[in-house]
């Protein structure tokens, strides 16, 4: 029963984030791209504030998936390795908490570039 | 008729998009792929992975998907009908990048695809690092004060 | 003032030919065109490339039909939507023929036209050609996002059309130009390049009312009037702002980006758009029509939407312009 509470919130959550990004598209002028960006920025405001960790704990993959999960690894890795190295830590540690998926983003899109062939549309 | 009037008038009669249906659709679809990071993530702790570097892999196995839909050129078929619901988990980043990267082949690995790979995401990557900067500024100077 | 320019000599379309896409090939309008590539690539390693070789099969075939040699040819009057027009330059190089290329976003086929009668009726030459094409994969670049990006599109959005249209102009020749009038550009304030039919549908009003102010003709002297890419919502703002004039069009109104798809089961939004849209309906269907005695005079009106990406993230709006020519028997 609780895993299927987990999955149930995780969905719902992920849902809800992924709604309100929705709204915005149809009924704003925003484009994606700006979507995306007030969606990190909020994550590392909402994490900086302390709003989001209970998020996170409540739903789990249905918070850090959506974007504002990026920000939410940016603004906990930099909270981390400020603590651990001062001031350093505040440009160290938001790359270093996301590295994993950034570099592996690149690498695949490298690949990707290599072994696509073009296709029409 | 003036510019403004004129603007009213064709934003009036312009047909919406269905929000409904696409609200729906980006809940669903949005919500599935937040669930399927759930069971990778449950995966990789039951294979004794420890919870943090799981919740990356968890992501990273998204990612990978993204790739691989993306390359069998389906991606942007799904996301036609998901909309946000593909757009805003960590599958519409790596879509983005994946994308540009195959686009901009024709133009040479250095001009091209090097580039032009962060056409999309790079603002995404940009104000996230620099608003996290940020914010570790403001923390750092902030424990002083306690 | 705007010139509304009445041919004497009776500058004629000697030939045309049409080149197509796999969309295209498979929309409501399918069979007139006379040649396609099946995945919408012509054999070609990029997309800029792919365009250049249906402007140069159009141009192939066009001359193949009107029977005449490359050195008949005087001039070439050639563009599409690309960066510094390079689809018509490369492609129609190997011709050996003087080129003149010009850009009028989705009108250029109808401003082709128009200039090339104007110089056969001043005699600046003999015969000349216009080729226009547009390609849905190198305008997405160019225009829009990298075509594996998931993207949604609004419901006003229109589809570039992939396809290219060659005329060769002369002076002998059963479907005569038989006046033409050059577009002043219109900057209603749209921003929405999401919406360009409302962008453009200005610009034809523009145009329209006042061919019919300058010249003795009146709507219903035409058999078809025909709009190049307005698509759905730009057609219906068309029919609309002419009504308020008094201007009644509804019965004899076609639109080249609403009859190249079926835009519900093909899933083209508000339908087609970009300058080859516009030349391979002509071409292909509208004056194989006319040749085969079913129409006899049509007023063809090409609208552009003359902006780029740059100007748009400046936050400019989008101006536009209509180009109209008088075709007929």
């Amino acid at each position: 029963m609780d895993i299927f509470l987990n999955y149930l919130f995780a969905f719902v959550i992920g849902g809800a984030f992924c709604v309100i990004a929705q709204i915005l598209i149809d009924k704003t002028k925003l484009t994606p791209a700006r979507i995306l960006v007030v969606y990190v920025c909020a994550g590392v405001f909402l994490t900086a504030i302390g709003v989001y960790e209970p998020l996170v704990k409540f739903a789990s993959t249905g918070a850090t998936v959506p974007l504002t999960g990026f920000g939410y690894s940016i603004a906990n890795g930099v909270r981390e390795a400020v603590d651990q190295k001062g001031l350093l830590g505040a440009f160290t540690g938001g790359l270093t908490a996301t590295s994993g998926g950034i570099a592996l983003a690149i690498v695949l899109g490298f690949i990707a570039s290599l072994i696509t062939s073009r296709k029409s549309k | 008729m003036n510019k403004e009037d004129y603007n009213k008038y064709i934003s009036m009669r312009a047909k919406k998009s269905p929000i409904l249906k696409n609200c729906c659709f980006a809940f669903l679809i949005g919500g599935f792929i937040c669930t399927l990071g759930r069971v990778f993530l449950d995966a990789y702790i039951y294979f004794g992975i420890e919870q943090k570097d799981a919740s990356s892999l968890a992501s990273m196995t998204l990612i990978f998907i993204a790739f691989v839909l993306t390359c069998f050129g389906v991606f942007d078929n799904i996301a036609k009908i998901a909309g946000g619901g593909t757009l805003v988990p960590i599958t519409g980043f790596a879509n983005s990048i994946v994308s540009s990267a195959i686009d901009s082949k024709s133009e040479g690995y250095i001009c091209g695809v090097g580039a032009k790979i962060f056409s999309i995401a790079g603002p995404v990557i940009l104000y996230g690092i620099t608003s996290g900067v940020l914010y570790g500024i403001i923390y750092y100077f902030c424990t002083f004060l306690r | 003032m705007q010139k509304f320019i009445k041919f004497e000599k009776s500058p004629s379309i000697i030939s045309c030919y049409s080149v197509v896409g796999k969309h295209e090939k498979e929309g409501p309008i399918g069979e007139c065109f006379d040649e396609y590539s099946h995945d919408d690539t012509f054999g070609k390693k990029s997309w800029e490339q792919a365009e250049s070789e249906m402007q140069r099969m159009a141009l192939r075939g066009a001359i193949n039909k009107s029977g005449l040699n490359n050195d008949e040819i005087d001039l070439l009057i050639a563009g599409d939507l690309l960066n510094q027009c390079v689809g018509s330059t490369y492609g129609l190089v190997s011709f050996d023929i003087p080129y003149i290329g010009i850009y009028g976003a989705c009108s250029t086929c109808a401003l082709g036209l128009a200039l090339g009668a104007s110089l056969l009726e001043g005699g600046m030459c003999e015969k000349c050609a216009s080729v226009t094409s547009s390609h849905y994969c190198s305008s997405e670049r160019q225009f829009r996002f990298p075509l594996e990006y998931g993207g949604q599109r609004t419901p006003t959005s229109q589809w570039t059309v992939t396809g290219s249209g060659a005329f060769i102009l002369g002076k002998e020749g059963n479907i005569k130009i038989k006046s033409a009038m050059f577009g002043k550009s219109v900057d209603m304030g749209v921003t929405d390049i999401n919406n360009m039919g409302a962008a453009m549908a200005p610009a034809a009003v523009d145009t329209i009312c006042s061919f019919l102010q300058n010249s003795s003709h009146r709507v219903e002297d035409f058999d078809m009037i025909v709009t190049g890419d307005l698509g759905y919502e730009g057609s219906e703002i068309l029919k609309d702002l002419l009504l308020s004039k008094d201007i009644d069009i509804r019965k004899n109104h076609v639109d080249c980006g609403l009859l190249i798809y079926d835009r519900f089961s093909q899933d083209k939004h508000a339908g087609g758009s970009g300058c080859g849209c516009s030349a391979s309906v002509l071409a292909g269907n509208i004056l194989k029509n006319m040749e085969a005695g079913a129409i006899h005079d049509i007023l063809f009106i090409g609208t552009g939407a003359l902006m780029n990406p740059m100007t748009l993230y400046q936050g400019q709006s989008i101006p536009s312009i209509a180009h109209l020519v008088h075709i007929g028997r």
